[in-house]
């Protein structure tokens, strides 16, 4: 049975990586779940300088889900590289490190400077809803997450994974326009845009009024954009979005997607991710398909 | 190399101990290792409501591997009132324990304050059994006559009381309760709601005694790696490279006057 996908020319051990943002550089959840077993691990997001984040509240609860406005809080790429890459690096695991920045330049920047270390894909994040530059400004556009593409493919040495948010009218018309862009794959979807409100204080939830609302609840509008990028791209897709069993796991992939990430279920359960990858194998087991590469994209009009 | 796991706890009892204020004893491994001040995250038996709930610890008993969670319900639908509604034998999803807990050895041969208040109170109980110090003060604050864990405050040490309503002790907060009794220590340790951490916190640098002062915040994954829960500090943390400190990981317990409140 092979559960080895290849995302853009890079090959993974098997189709589950962790969502940026829920999983650190990994050190955390080390204690919890063999990083070895992962496809990959895909780190919070870095930007040229540390970034201090938004104020607290920060996270908060909804029902089936939560919603977070961290505001991607990060140490910047200098303490990334000397600190976190050389921990990833003692896995057998590939890497993939998410940029964020507040400019064309900061991306740029950061990609420069991924470019002499030892990871092996790029994640770029043009589609966080909560910080007021950058991020979400170029996710939103075709044309600006086209142009951010090919300027960040001038300096990444790595494959480029272009991750889309899911606040837009049609996401078929921003993968394609990353894809023309030169993106190496796609990843969906990042959170969506909330709301809650404290009835008790009767004030926002988070500091930051908004946030991203992410967990099961979101999980089947993932599917459908999944399904739909998959339809209108070419290069691979990392489907991501409520995914807290292999089963969800498994729908992705069925959708459209070569690989999954899981992200806010590792909350719930740190060893999440361990179930997951065995209850896919398991699943191929079952259902006697040879290979994990089968599901992708199997289910269609 | 994963040497930790979320856990199925038991519940070995469960007890209304004021309005709105539960008693809980789980058995655990968790009791194994840990110490006053950290706290356990603790699961609902409710998949819709995904985040654990941090719990301080209120009392460890190592011998019946039980810990003693005391928790306020926060409203009709939470997960506290589903944790409200366990009884004996009922599982509970459990990972802990989890944060540093209090230095108790800088107690040694000190006069003490252990200050808490409201919800911040139970976690002073484990911390007061088993501090070795000269002088043990614990002054703890209520809303009301409601004055849970009385009895087993005054067998652990000197206590002063102080209410908002001023139906027992002083009336006010514990600072108004420390000043009646012109009370006076050389080291802090405090739990409690911000703004009384915050007139803690001033007072201690005021008199120039060393204070350590539990925090609490929203969390999400509670071991450190989704910033979620993070305070502000003066230095730039080494960690976060930031003005910033994880809640969960890095404390909850800090020094007073390493973070701004």
């Amino acid at each position: 049975m092979n559960m080895k996908v290849t995302i853009a020319g890079v090959e993974w051990k098997n189709p589950v990586t962790v969502a940026s943002g829920t999983f650190g550089s990994g050190a955390e959840f080390a204690e919890f779940a063999d990083l070895n077993k992962l496809g990959a691990v895909t780190t919070k997001g870095v930007a040229n300088v540390p970034w201090p984040g938004n104020p607290t509240p920060r996270v908060a609860e909804v029902y089936g889900g939560m919603m977070n406005a961290i505001g991607l809080q990060n140490p910047g790429i200098d303490l990334f590289c000397e600190r976190d890459i050389p921990f990833l690096r003692q896995y057998d695991t590939k890497i993939i490190v998410n940029v964020c920045g507040k400019s064309t330049e900061d991306y740029c920047e950061v990609a420069e400077r991924l470019a002499g270390e030892d990871v092996d894909m790029l994640e770029i994040n043009i589609s966080c809803p909560n910080v007021k530059e950058g991020g979400i400004a170029f996710g939103q556009n075709p044309r600006a997450a086209e142009d951010i593409t090919r300027a960040v493919k001038r300096y990444a040495k790595q494959p480029v994974i272009m991750k889309l948010s899911p606040n837009v009218t049609d996401i078929a018309e921003m993968a394609k326009a990353v894809e023309a862009g030169g993106a190496d794959a796609v990843s969906l979807i990042n959170t969506l845009t909330g709301m809650k409100i404290d009835i008790h204080r009767r004030t926002f939830a988070l500091a930051n009024q908004t946030g991203g609302v992410s967990g099961p609840a979101i999980h089947p509008i993932a599917v459908r954009m999944v399904y739909q990028a998959a339809l209108a791209v070419k290069v691979p897709i990392i489907g991501m979005g409520g995914i807290a069993s292999a089963e969800d796991a498994i729908e992705m992939m069925l959708a459209g997607a070569s690989a999954v990430s899981v992200g806010t279920a590792n909350f719930h359960n740190p060893a999440v991710t361990m179930e997951i990858v065995s209850g896919i194998e398991e699943y191929l087991r079952q259902n006697r398909i040879e290979d994990v590469r089968e599901l992708i994209g199997a289910v269609r009009p | 190399m994963a040497e930790r796991k979320k856990e199925t706890a038991v519940v070995i009892s469960q007890e209304q101990l004021a309005d709105g204020i539960f008693s809980m004893w789980i058995k655990t491994q968790a009791s194994g290792t840990a110490r006053p001040g950290q706290f356990m995250s603790v699961y609902t038996n409710d998949a819709g409501k995904l985040l654990p709930r941090p719990i301080s610890i209120c009392e460890i008993d190592s011998k019946k591997e039980a810990l003693r969670l005391v928790y306020r319900v926060t409203g009709k639908g939470t997960g506290t009132e589903q944790f409200a509604g366990l009884g004996a034998g009922d599982p509970v999803p459990v990972i802990g324990p989890l944060g540093n807990g209090f230095p108790t050895e800088k107690a040694e041969g000190k006069k003490v304050f252990l200050i808490g208040g409201g919800i911040g109170v139970p976690p002073i109980l484990e911390l007061a059994k088993g501090l070795a110090c000269k002088k043990k003060q614990i002054v703890v604050g209520y809303r009301d006559a409601h004055t849970f864990l009385k009895e087993e405050f005054e067998r652990n040490g000197e206590l002063y009381i102080s209410t908002e309503d001023g139906s027992v002790g002083t009336k006010g907060n514990v600072l108004d309760a420390i000043r009646e009794h012109s009370l006076d220590a050389d080291i802090i340790y405090a739990c409690g709601p911000t703004p009384m951490l915050r007139a803690i916190k001033e007072y201690a640098e005021e008199n120039n005694i060393v204070c350590y002062i539990s925090l609490e915040e929203r969390m999400a994954c509670g071991i450190g790696a989704c910033l979620g829960c993070v305070c502000q500090t003066k230095e730039r943390d080494s960690h976060s490279n930031v003005h910033n400190r994880r809640i969960c990981k890095d404390g909850p317990v800090f020094l007073a006057t390493e973070v701004e409140i």
